[in-house]
């Protein structure tokens, strides 16, 4: 029981963080809450499909199939951060300070929640339909203690939608001078570590080169398995053995979107 | 002269063989082998297969590398080039049983 919780939590736990702090930074844009659902009903099943065709996705361009979908999936995922990122950058302050001088803002902010809903639908997508192949898997196999492994699968799930919900209650809590400040840096370094992770996939399945692998290698000062680099990990894309692709896509994915942001914030009603 | 003649003849089954292949079979919830052997700077593909009818994750930090695979099917996973050393693998959903070691060399 202990086991499948443990690997659900840790599946869980990506996409819920992922939630958290996308719903702590929209907060108070118009219809958030139904956009979030929609994309997390939408992720869900996707994942049930998803972990369906299993077979039919790894099959796809000679045994790489699975990882060209993350790539995809992935690749979505920073599109629409960055996107949030410099949307956010003209309109979050004059959103949150006055929220009746908006009505340009809200205009676009409907396009905003497309795209948030995309991206937590991507988020839960990705991490669901593995959750959901391991509990199908579970159900299948037929073990005598079924019951208790999927009970365990429950907890994890608990466990992981909690600490998503405790990062956004912490995130909620911070002054709102600080605020935006501290969400677009935590997107910009989940939008450059997704990039990475891309990059990671596309090497996997041999369709780009690791130029040089690793790069560096601090596995000994900052393990990938302890708690600081997991979570790390989730957050801000750290790897202790990057190839040298992988450092690539997330430098470059970081200056394209940080520029961005500069660049609506110093010319606000070009707005996208 | 000789030499070059012979590497010449030696290179189209060369490009053949260019993706070190390497077979890796999960069978209840175990890794077989579990230890394979590669040549330090080469790219390596391995396939796995897995016969349980469950799903495995294959995983290792050391290879920076993960992949599920679906119960009864094979999967293709690229590693490498690799610098001479010990890279352990695991399988993430039976992490106790599914185990392994790549050793370049």
């Amino acid at each position: 029981m202990f086991g499948s919780a443990i690997i659900v939590f840790r599946e869980v736990l990506e996409a819920a963080l992922i939630i958290g702090i996308i719903a702590a930074a929209t907060r108070g844009l118009p219809g958030r809450n139904l956009w979030i659902s929609v994309g997390v009903g939408v992720g869900l099943l996707g994942s049930l499909i998803v972990a369906g065709l299993t077979d039919t996705i790894a099959d796809m361009s000679e045994g790489s199939g699975q990882e060209l979908f993350n790539a995809v999936i992935l690749g979505t995922a920073v599109l629409m951060l960055g996107w949030h990122n410099i949307w956010m950058s003209s309109h979050g302050k004059e959103m949150a300070a006055n929220a009746k001088s908006i009505g340009h803002a809200v205009n676009s902010g409907e396009k905003e929640m497309y795209a948030v809903a995309i991206l937590i639908g991507m988020a839960v997508l990705r991490e669901g339909s593995e959750t959901a192949l391991f509990m199908y898997g579970l159900a299948a196999g037929g073990g005598t203690d079924q019951v208790s492994l999927l009970s365990g699968g429950f907890l994890g799930l608990v466990g992981g939608a909690l600490i998503g919900w405790l990062l956004y209650t912490g995130l909620a809590h911070i002054p709102i001078r600080h605020f935006f400040a501290v969400t677009e840096t935590l997107i910009l370094l989940l939008a450059a570590g997704m990039a990475g992770q891309m990059a990671r996939a596309l090497i996997q399945g041999d369709f780009i080169t690791p130029i040089v692998s690793p790069i560096w290698d601090t596995s000994s000062i900052l393990p990938m398995d302890s708690a600081v680099g997991n979570i790390l990990h989730l957050l801000a894309g750290y790897d202790a053995r990057p190839s040298g692709m992988q450092a690539l896509f997330y430098v470059i994915t970081f200056l394209v979107i940080l520029i961005g942001m500069r660049w609506t914030k110093t010319h606000p009603h070009q707005a996208i | 002269m000789k030499n070059i003649l012979f590497a010449l003849l030696l290179a189209p089954s060369m490009a053949l063989a260019a993706d070190n292949e390497y077979e890796l079979i999960i069978k209840d919830h175990q890794f077989t082998p579990t230890e394979i052997k590669v040549p330090v700077g080469k790219k390596i593909k391995l396939i796995v297969i897995n016969q349980d009818s469950t799903p495995e994750e294959f995983e290792s930090h050391s290879l920076n590398r993960e992949k599920v695979i679906a119960g009864n099917s094979k999967a293709t996973i690229y590693v490498g080039p690799l610098k001479s050393g010990k890279y352990k693998f695991f399988g993430e959903f039976h992490e106790k049983t599914a185990k392994g070691v790549i050793i370049a060399e």
